[in-house]
């Protein structure tokens, strides 16, 4: 009743190509954006933003990433651990390196530089498929944290082998370092998302989302069709690690404030794509559900004894979560295996024909 | 020219003068590299069967040995906790393929490959909720003392763990091979509808491949329980069977077990001759790139099955 396209003409190609062509998404877009510019910095509190939102935000960017190279380009990728590490190592590097940078400059050219590490990681992906390439990104994985590691010019021979936000101003406000408030960092982070969705979404329905896609679905016959896979992967590989590098300088500068590579561990890499999954591959409204589902349930998990008024010992409680989170991933991919993408799908349809049952 | 001699020939000259040493670096790496077998052979069995890549195989590794290790904890006797922990196992098989495998029938391998790090994460979680999380000596009455032959030096557990991984080969080969049920198992790796169209019950066979898998996961559990202590980062060996399962090919028990020998060796030869070049620590990820560079030439592995695409 509420929901439905009729009586919304369009009289142009460009009203008919629109991202979102219902006038009610539009809407709720923009509600969301007003929510998220307006609301959230006056009514959220220091621990829910530092905890919950920019995690989220963060982790969002990251799935966006992830998605465009294994839900729309269909490549499997076990290493966005490592390509945040490289954003965030690069953007530390330019920042300390150049001081007068603009830090999303530096962002933008970390992630740049993310993207390079990624193509050279995405070479094999022309030869190796499936598992076996999976496999094989865990070697950017594991060589990556090594060097960051083993190679003190990268933490600028800092002894304690972390890496600081240093604190930087822009337009006349402090965005990183120490002091920095939430809410700031809040928004930079935000706006850094809502910028790459938006030109996520545009890229996946153009000229060269649709070449992924036909990788996806099928590389030989999308080569037959003349695409040329090498460049389409690699293309896939670049855009997605330069998603993930962003990601990581946001881990460090927005949200962290100091950390080593073990901040990028594997784990990272497995979290992203678990948002990814239950988000709904292929989905750019997908990572943001994922991102949001898998950033949420540790935090309920580790809240939930004190809400229901249960004492329990600390380590006992930790397996607990371990394993309450495991089950649910379990449970979400028996349920929905395409995601809470799929399930949003349903429920527009069901929406549309509301009140009415089909 | 000094860094490309200290590259190119420094390592092959000190492996000339002093033979001994290089063999038992050999020797040392090939005994690892039959640790690493049996771990990737707990892969291989259900990747054949069922398609799926389980990323579980490690913590199954930890959860056999935490339950081998709590149960002697108990004052059960070795013979017994040894049975019960096979029958934990297969329970474990049962249960995962009735809650998790039978609903995911005929979704994406993805799909099946996140279930099983959920199921990772679940396993991690009970073992230790189960056993607690402090790290435990595993003693099942294998003889550690050191020796020498010829020169070399050897260890005796080492000795024992190769002729153990040498004699679940050889019985996972014969009964592959030679059973019904090891026929079957192959004509499902071969192809499913045609195995079920022909009468052979999917499900019993994927609860046997998941028992087995769970048997050779106690295994290596054992072999590695006793050899650095049960704790939590036994589990994380998963990570050091990827590479020998990509290199010998995801398919192929040979394949794990050359593929081993190939990355044991290799890694603690690197590890030993290159490593202080580029500053150590390189073992974590030598093994990939050793891997990748055999993935390079080929794709599906050393001996698995060759990979033909069609339209």
């Amino acid at each position: 009743m509420f929901y439905r396209e009729s009586g919304q003409f369009k009289s142009s190609y460009v009203a008919d190509q629109a991202i979102f062509p219902i006038a009610q998404d539009r809407w709720f877009i923009f509600a969301v954006l007003a929510v998220a510019y307006l609301v959230v910095p006056i009514v959220a509190n220091e621990y829910w933003l530092q905890a919950v939102i920019i995690p989220f935000l963060v982790f969002a960017m990251a799935a966006i990433g992830l998605n465009l190279l294994t839900g729309y380009a269909g490549q499997l990728s076990l290493g966005t651990g490592a390509f945040m590490a490289v954003g965030a190592y690069a953007t530390y590097k330019l920042v300390t390196m150049f001081p007068e940078l603009n830090v999303i400059a530096a962002f933008l050219i970390s992630g740049l530089i993310a993207a390079g590490v990624g193509v050279v990681f995405g070479i094999p992906s022309l030869r190796i498929k499936g598992f076996y390439l999976a496999v094989a990104t865990l070697a950017a994985q594991f060589f990556l944290s090594w060097l960051f590691n083993k190679v003190g010019w990268f933490y600028n021979y800092n002894p304690s082998g972390t890496i600081t936000a240093p604190p930087r101003m822009m337009a006349g406000i402090m965005v990183t370092g120490p002091e920095a408030t939430a809410a700031v960092r809040y928004l930079v982070a935000l706006t850094l998302v809502a910028v790459f969705a938006l030109a996520a979404k545009n890229l996946v329905r153009g000229r060269i989302g649709r070449s992924w896609m036909a990788i996806r679905d099928m590389d030989i016959a999308a080569e037959i069709i003349g695409i040329r896979p090498f460049q389409t992967k690699l293309l896939a590989f670049a855009i997605s690690s330069f998603y993930c590098g962003v990601a990581g300088a946001m881990t460090l500068f927005l949200w962290l404030g100091s950390a080593e590579t073990e901040a990028f561990n594997i784990d990272v890499s497995f979290q992203v794509l678990f948002m990814v999954i239950i988000g709904g591959l292929g989905s750019i409204l997908g990572s943001f559900l994922g991102a949001a589902f898998i950033t949420l349930v540790p935090v309920f998990l580790t809240n939930a004894p004190q809400m229901f008024g249960i004492t329990m010992a600390t380590d006992l409680q930790k397996h607990l979560e371990v394993m309450i989170f495991g089950g649910l991933i379990i449970y979400f991919l028996i349920v929905e295996p395409h995601g809470f993408a799929r399930l949003w799908q349903i429920a527009k349809e069901k929406l549309r024909r509301w009140p009415f049952p089909y | 020219m000094e860094i490309l001699y200290s590259i190119v020939v420094a390592p092959f000259v000190d492996m000339w003068t002093s033979p001994v040493f290089f063999s038992e670096v050999v020797i040392s790496g090939v005994l690892t590299g039959v640790m690493y077998s049996l771990v990737a052979l707990g892969f291989v069995l259900i990747f054949k069967a069922s398609g799926v890549f389980n990323f579980a195989q490690g913590a199954m590794v930890l959860f056999a040995a935490l339950t081998l290790v709590g149960l002697m904890e108990h004052g059960v006797p070795v013979w017994l906790a040894l049975i019960l922990t096979m029958l934990v196992m297969v329970a474990l098989a049962i249960a995962i393929e009735r809650l998790m495998l039978r609903p995911l029938v005929n979704q994406e391998h993805i799909i099946l490959f996140m279930a099983t790090i959920g199921l990772t994460f679940f396993l991690e979680g009970l073992g230790e909720l189960m056993w607690g999380s402090n790290v435990k000596m595993l003693d099942v009455g294998i003889p550690s003392e050191s020796f020498e032959v010829g020169g070399i030096l050897l260890n005796e557990f080492d000795l024992y763990a190769a002729a153990i991984g040498a004699a679940l080969v050889t019985v996972l080969a014969v009964f592959f091979h030679k059973t019904s049920v090891g026929r079957a198992l192959r004509a499902v790796a071969d192809d499913h509808q045609a195995a079920l169209s022909v009468g052979i019950p999917l499900k019993t066979i994927w609860i046997i491949v998941w028992s087995v898998a769970g048997i050779v996961a106690m295994v290596a559990g054992i072999m590695w329980g006793a050899k650095s202590g049960v704790q939590f980062s036994l589990s994380l060996i998963a990570l050091k069977a990827l590479p020998v399962l990509i290199l010998g090919g995801f398919t192929s028990v040979p394949g794990a077990i050359v593929g081993g020998l190939i990355i044991g060796v290799g890694e603690k030869v690197a590890e030993i001759y290159w490593g202080p070049l580029v500053g150590g620590a390189i073992e974590n990820w030598f093994a990939y790139m050793l891997a990748l560079a055999f993935l390079l030439f080929r794709p599906q592995g050393l001996f698995g099955e060759r990979i033909i695409e069609r339209v």
